[in-house]
């Protein structure tokens, strides 16, 4: 009797226990907020009610750093997720980590899913592949710096053609200043990522050796070149009367531009949601600029935003789910909604084509201009990407240095000269750590 | 006849000890160790590799013109808010230990700061101060002040400054203000009737009284201020601008954290806290003299 009983109960437990487990679960950490974090849920919940294999489980990690940092220690602790969200600043520390992470071209071909990484946009997806073109993460949301304008401002101050040489910009920033835009003529956020990162790429200048870290951990920073120490000179000029005025490292003062105070604005493209809600007048946004005595110049811009990266040590069956679900993401149906409704760019060419032939751009001509930029030109040495360990500490090293420039303390050719200067010292220590 | 609680064995005593010391041992001794390890190690920020390095990280330290300028950036920026933090919470605790109408409310009131996140603290206090889009600080523009902390290094100090004491003085007040009750009112009553006005009895009379109250708050200041800043400097100012607000635990942070150098990070931790040990060991060795008690 008892036994029986016994018998039954554990029957029926494996019965159940089948039905409820026949799932894999893949775990997604993620660093998206507001209508982002709407989108993560909802590409998940599509994924899970397309087949009945594989459950992915998506978890908010804060900011991306606590993402990358929240990533780090789980695998620290042997329980990381299968799939983490990684800024792009974050790649060479992912790169580095040989053993804690599953390159994707590996994933997919072990798991047997059809993969071309000519089906992507080379712009994007450079980024995040090796010197041979392996694709190393999978890019998820990705953005890129344009030039935000206030259409209705530039109007009243006269500015009739809007700018698109950086002298045409700093004639402007006066005009707005002469009528009326006191604090501010023109602006950016980000201020490494714009005066440095992108300046270089656009320009198809180094900013590393190495092609900017691309081929190898042993580069070495250049971005103290008379162009970088030009446009820096400039601003620093400028922001004596407020021509230009300094907006700060990060994107925290990016309400200057919706509440109308900046008419000129360089910031991420992905800030489109926000100015679609917030700003009261007529805008637009347009390439980033350029010095036309460059030759060559504008090239292509480089990208922001995050990729996923895969991390190691799971088993087989759990690696399969992850490559469905990533053959999943890049449907071309998929990515084109995804892009249209989110403002991300989509990360393979039949998505782009298609939205293009939709006549989407048309009516939406601010979601194209940050393509514009990245298929410019073929990417060179200078433009494909950047890869440098530790970047989010250079990227503050920078910021100093910057600041300290725009402040009077140093000329700008001793502060970009300093900023190098540090920038390799974390390089080094870097590759010291990685190279073993 | 002398009168002592006898206890037979160790059993009793280490029983009751045993909890207080579980704390103390997994939340200082054990993370202080693993941080005096990792400070002659070079780790990747996986973990997945490290050597040991010996005094390499120290050296590295102290190579660097820019741990310099955050001890210098350190001690202005703790003596400031050291002074104003327990200053301020002076000032309010004497004034709140008279007997008003709506007392209550205010010392509520006066309380609820400390129960603010630093994090959400330093944005309030960052978008406050905005120099355009701040509601305190477009008018201070408009009115002609030159304020920028985004570029302006002292004006960063002091809204720093200004930050990081609201925060503190809540906790300072509380404390004063048990301090001041718990003063014997006949105390001053003599002073009074000796004819000493309300000043000269506070400088004579409760100022001393109150020693040891101010004291253990000096103490717990100075922790605060090298430890427990780190949130706010990171919210209000992310230590800039051009490092003028990088102070020595935010730049822990920011090499341990945005850096992934664990380390640097580590040997810059064992440095602060055997400056802070140094620093507590000598506020007992000479300024607990002064204290009455």
């Amino acid at each position: 009797m008892m036994k029986k009983s016994l018998l039954g109960a554990l029957a029926f437990g494996l019965a159940t226990s089948t039905s409820a487990f026949a799932q894999t679960e893949i775990q997604w950490w993620h660093a998206m907020t507001g209508a982002n974090n709407e989108v993560v849920n909802r590409l998940a919940e599509e994924f899970n009610n397309s087949q009945k294999d594989y459950k992915v489980v998506v978890s908010y990690k804060g900011q991306y750093a606590d993402t990358l940092n929240a990533g780090i220690a789980a695998f620290r602790a042997g329980n990381a997720p299968h799939i983490l969200q990684v800024f792009e600043v974050g790649t060479a520390t992912m790169m580095g980590a040989r053993g804690a992470v599953k390159p994707v071209y590996q994933l997919m071909a072990e798991a047997g899913e059809k993969f071309d990484p000519q089906a992507y946009l080379p712009a994007i997806t450079g980024y995040y592949s090796t010197a041979k073109g392996e694709m190393l993460s999978f890019p998820f949301n990705s953005s890129s710096m344009v030039m935000w304008i206030n259409k209705d401002e530039l109007k009243k101050a006269g500015v009739n053609e809007i700018p698109k040489t950086w002298p045409e910009v700093f004639e402007a920033g006066k005009k707005l200043k002469a009528a009326g835009h006191d604090t501010c003529g023109f602006s950016n956020a980000w201020a490494p990522w714009a005066n440095i990162e992108q300046l270089s790429a656009w320009h198809n200048v180094p900013m590393a050796t190495k092609a900017n870290g691309l081929d190898g951990f042993d580069t070495e920073m250049k971005f103290n070149s008379p162009l970088h120490v030009k446009h820096l000179q400039n601003l620093v000029d400028l922001q004596k009367d407020k021509t230009y005025d300094y907006s700060g490292r990060d994107s925290r003062s990016e309400g200057r531009f919706t509440s109308g105070e900046c008419a000129i604005f360089l910031t991420s493209s992905g800030f489109y949601g926000n100015v679609k809600a917030n700003a009261k007048f007529d805008f637009t946004s347009v390439p980033m600029p350029y010095y036309p005595d460059v030759q060559g110049a504008p090239q292509n811009s480089i990208i922001g935003g995050a990729s996923l990266w895969v991390m190691g040590g799971k088993k087989a069956e759990e690696y399969k789910g992850v490559a469905k679900f990533f053959t999943f993401l890049s449907d071309t149906d998929r990515q084109a909604k995804l892009h249209q409704e989110s403002g991300y760019l989509p990360i393979t060419k039949a998505a782009y084509e298609k939205t293009k032939a939709s006549g989407f751009y048309e009516k939406n001509p601010v979601l194209q201009t940050p393509l514009i930029e990245l298929t410019n030109k073929e990417p060179t040495e200078n433009s494909r990407g950047l890869r440098f360990g530790n970047m989010v500490q250079i990227r503050d090293v920078v910021s100093e240095e910057i600041e300290s420039a725009l402040a009077g303390q140093k000329s700008a050719k001793d502060a970009l000269d300093s900023a190098v200067t540090r920038s390799n010292q974390i390089l080094r220590q870097f590759e010291r750590s990685v190279s073993r | 006849m002398e009168k002592r609680a006898h206890f037979s064995g160790w059993t009793l005593p280490l029983l009751l000890i045993l909890p207080q010391m579980a704390i103390t041992v997994i939340f200082f001794y054990l993370p202080a160790s693993q941080a005096i390890r990792q400070s002659f190690l070079r780790e990747d920020a996986f973990g997945l590799s490290s050597e040991f390095v010996g005094f390499e990280n120290y050296s590295l330290v102290f190579e660097q013109p820019e741990y310099y300028r955050a001890m210098i950036t350190t001690v202005i920026f703790s003596t400031l808010v050291a002074f104003f933090s327990l200053a301020v919470a002076l000032l309010f605790a004497t004034q709140a230990d008279k007997s008003l109408r709506g007392g209550h409310a205010f010392k509520t009131l006066l309380i609820w700061p400390y129960a603010v996140a630093p994090a959400i603290a330093g944005v309030l206090w960052m978008f406050m101060f905005h120099p355009t889009l701040g509601t305190l600080g477009r008018p201070l523009n408009i009115l002609g002040f030159n304020w920028n902390p985004m570029l302006d290094g002292t004006d960063a100090m002091i809204l720093l400054v200004l930050s990081a004491t609201w925060k503190h003085v809540s906790y300072n007040f509380l404390f004063f203000l048990a301090g001041l009750q718990a003063i014997p009112k006949s105390v001053i009553e003599a002073g009074a009737i000796d004819g000493a006005g309300p000043l000269r009895r506070f400088w004579t009379i409760v100022f001393p009284l109150l020693s040891p109250t101010t004291f253990f708050l000096l103490v717990v200041t100075i922790v605060y201020v090298f430890f427990e800043t780190f949130g706010i400097i990171d919210a209000v100012t992310g230590g800039g601008p051009a490092g003028t607000t990088t102070t020595l635990v935010y730049k822990v942070y920011a090499d341990g954290r945005s850096g992934g150098d664990l380390g640097l990070s580590a040997a810059q931790s064992v440095v602060l806290m055997v400056i802070v040990i140094a620093l507590t060991a000598i506020q007992f060795r000479y300024v607990e003299r002064k204290v009455q008690y």
